[in-house]
């Protein structure tokens, strides 16, 4: 039988919701989006975005949580029936449940990495490793036929273990796990950032390079550049981070909320729980990644590599830097950091589908954590095994990109168009501890869903490169990573059958060297242009070259002859398993939706 | 630094510590509303 969910206290509900949102993007993302259009001005547009599209749809998310809670749904399907009897609702609800799991399949894991760096960071491994080795060391850990401790199959093991240690939290229930969660990993999480940041801050010229300064980091971060303010992409840059940041549009915010009681305040929880995000990220996020690894490796290296998996392949050799017990110190803080702002978001993703059957199949608190487990499970293992194949990659796409944007603004129509504004309001400001500012009204009906229609579209079309201002002046060509060019695997020209007798060239030039050991052929191609660097492919010694040296190889040709199975595959079974899970949360929300009926009559 | 870089970072990273010190504040100070509310330890 389901237990009644509660919140323990209202500081707690905060630090959850605040948990929830913050994560590893707010460290790694956030700074690189800064460096990469306009420095220190990339703020206004930032504050801009957050104004008229974080905290309205925050205050939206909350509103339409509590307004289900009302009736008693705890997850997006059922939450935004009670809002619309439209059929059609319920299934866009599912986006709510959809979303979180098949986020956390591939979240956990890398909340898992996070998990082992701390170990490998008490046992010392990265002691004496050059930046290089700590970046092979990566790449292995992830290639789960090695082990880097010599437990067998390291990355899997690491992953189940995160993964039963977040069925076992949410078990324990709102107050008694998800919460008690959130009290112990936000503090600390703020503690580590404020130590290392402080590291970042002070850390100075090091002189192992010309410009090896973290003030020069600081410099490279902050220095503003007006003139980008005019450049489109900076804007939906802004716009993009703000969304991502504030983990709107997946279902998580509404499921918390929706266990607050109409007479208690939202308003205020969710500006507090915003703004705690934005002190993590501004304050914290961008005072560590960037001015410490400009602080030992130099401008020039930062610039170039600067990107999410600095985290895991540049942090541990730059604490080495720190001498032993420091070092040590480090790691287990920027490790134990990322760890706590991950699980406390993992965590979250788990509710929705747990209040959904707590609601409708009266399921308990243990069964229903556990098919969370389970379900997260047989979802994530082949984003484990076929990580270097990019199955985590489109899990992170369709989940964590595109759906939350859709979700988002189909959202933001219903509460403000369907559901109304008035109703919506009335709903935002009963019970707040705070005087909701009258003009977020407009904003929500219109300013906020126009924004969402532009990310929307933005996500959609994306122009090459993301440059709108380009594409306005000089004519518009569709990017790769776009919506619609991920659709149609635009990215990739060569090896697009699933299953193949022959390997093709993704490259023209000529082949300038071919070698075999015992296990693989080696063949390298050269391109024409000598800025290009070659490119070298393996394959194993059971498959024969279909080229030798000197021949010229067109994009196309066959390499090598035998039995492949080709990256696309993996592409497009990622994407079939996610079709899966959406259809299988389809069926059960028309189960709950026949069972309601059932007990109706 | 740049001047320009130096006043901009502390005076976003100033702000946003205030704002956000401001409305968790706020949560701490506010007066619990009358039971049965929300939360089951207050």
């Amino acid at each position: 039988m389901a237990e009644r969910e509660q919140w323990g206290t209202r500081i707690g509900l905060v630090l959850a919701m605040a948990g929830n949102a913050v994560g590893l993007g707010n460290f790694l993302r956030f700074p690189v989006q800064a460096v990469q259009n306009g420095g220190g001005a990339f703020i206004i547009p930032y504050l801009v975005c957050f104004l008229l599209m974080g905290i309205p749809l925050l205050w939206i998310e909350w509103s339409i949580g509590r307004f289900g809670g009302r009736s008693n749904n705890h997850s997006t399907p059922f939450i935004l029936d009670s809002m619309d009897k439209r059929r059609l609702w319920k299934y866009i609800g599912v986006f709510g449940i959809f979303t979180n799991i098949a986020v956390a399949a591939y979240y956990c894991y890398i909340e898992s990495w996070a998990m082992s760096y701390i170990l490998h960071s008490i046992i010392q491994t990265f002691s004496g490793m050059s930046q290089e080795q700590v970046a092979v060391f990566f790449t292995q850990y992830v290639d789960i036929g090695y082990s880097t401790t010599g437990i067998p199959f390291e990355a899997i093991v690491f992953y189940v273990i995160c993964l039963a240690l977040n069925t076992y939290i949410l078990s324990k229930g709102l107050s008694g796990g998800v919460e008690k969660a959130a009290k112990i990993g936000m503090p600390l999480l703020i503690l580590f950032g404020i130590l290392l940041s402080i590291k970042g801050i002070t850390l100075g010229d090091t002189g192992l390079c010309k410009d090896c300064n973290s003030h020069i980091g600081l410099n490279f971060l902050w220095n503003p550049q007006f003139d980008k303010l005019t450049d489109l992409k900076v804007w939906f840059a802004a716009a993009g981070q703000i969304f991502f940041t504030l983990s709107l549009g997946m279902g998580t915010i509404q499921c918390y909320a929706s266990y607050v009681r109409p007479k208690d305040d939202i308003a205020l929880n969710a500006m507090s729980a915003g703004w705690m995000n934005g002190f993590v990220e501004i304050v914290l996020g961008a005072s560590i990644v960037i001015p410490i690894s400009v602080g030992y490796l130099g401008l020039d290296w930062v610039k170039e590599n600067a990107g999410f998996a600095m985290a895991f392949q540049t942090m541990p050799y730059l604490f080495t830097q720190w001498g032993a017990f420091l070092g040590t110190f480090a790691g287990v803080m920027w490790f134990g950091l990322l760890f706590f702002a991950g699980i406390t978001s993992s965590l979250a993703m788990g509710t929705p589908w747990m209040g959904f059957l707590q609601d409708e199949f009266k399921w308990g608190r243990r069964s229903s954590a556990f098919t969370f487990g389970l379900i997260t499970l047989i979802m994530g293992l082949p984003t484990v095994f076929f990580f270097q194949e990019g199955f985590f990659d489109e899990y992170d796409y369709w989940a964590g990109t595109a759906s939350l944007v859709i979700f988002a603004t189909l959202e933001t129509i219903l509460f403000a168009w369907i559901f109304g504004i008035n109703k919506g309001w009335k709903e935002l400001v009963q019970g707040s501890d705070m005087k909701v500012p009258n003009f977020f009204k407009p904003i929500m009906v219109f300013i906020t869903p126009i924004f969402l229609i532009i990310i929307l579209i933005g996500t959609l079309i994306t122009p090459k490169g993301g440059d709108w201002g380009k594409a306005f002046s000089e004519g518009y060509e569709l990017d790769h990573g776009s919506l619609i060019g991920k659709l149609l695997h635009a990215d990739i020209e060569v090896n697009r059958a699933w299953f193949s007798s022959n390997f093709e060239s993704p490259v023209e030039g000529n082949v300038t060297e071919l070698h075999s050991d015992n296990e693989f052929h080696y063949l390298t191609i050269s391109a024409s242009d000598i800025e290009q660097t070659p490119h070298t492919y393996s394959k194993p010694i059971k498959n024969e070259p279909s080229v030798a040296i000197g021949d010229h190889v067109k994009k196309g040709d066959a390499l090598f002859k035998g039995n492949f199975i080709n990256p696309i595959f993996y592409l497009d079974l990622a994407r079939l398993m996610l079709l899966g899970l959406y259809v299988f949360i389809c069926i059960l929300v028309y189960k709950a939706y026949l069972n309601r009926k059932k007990a109706r009559l | 630094m740049t001047t320009a870089a130096l006043i901009i970072m502390i005076t976003v990273q100033l702000l946003v510590t205030l704002i956000s010190g401001y409305y968790f504040i706020k949560i701490l100070l506010a007066k619990p509303k009358q039971e049965p509310d929300s939360y089951s330890e207050e």
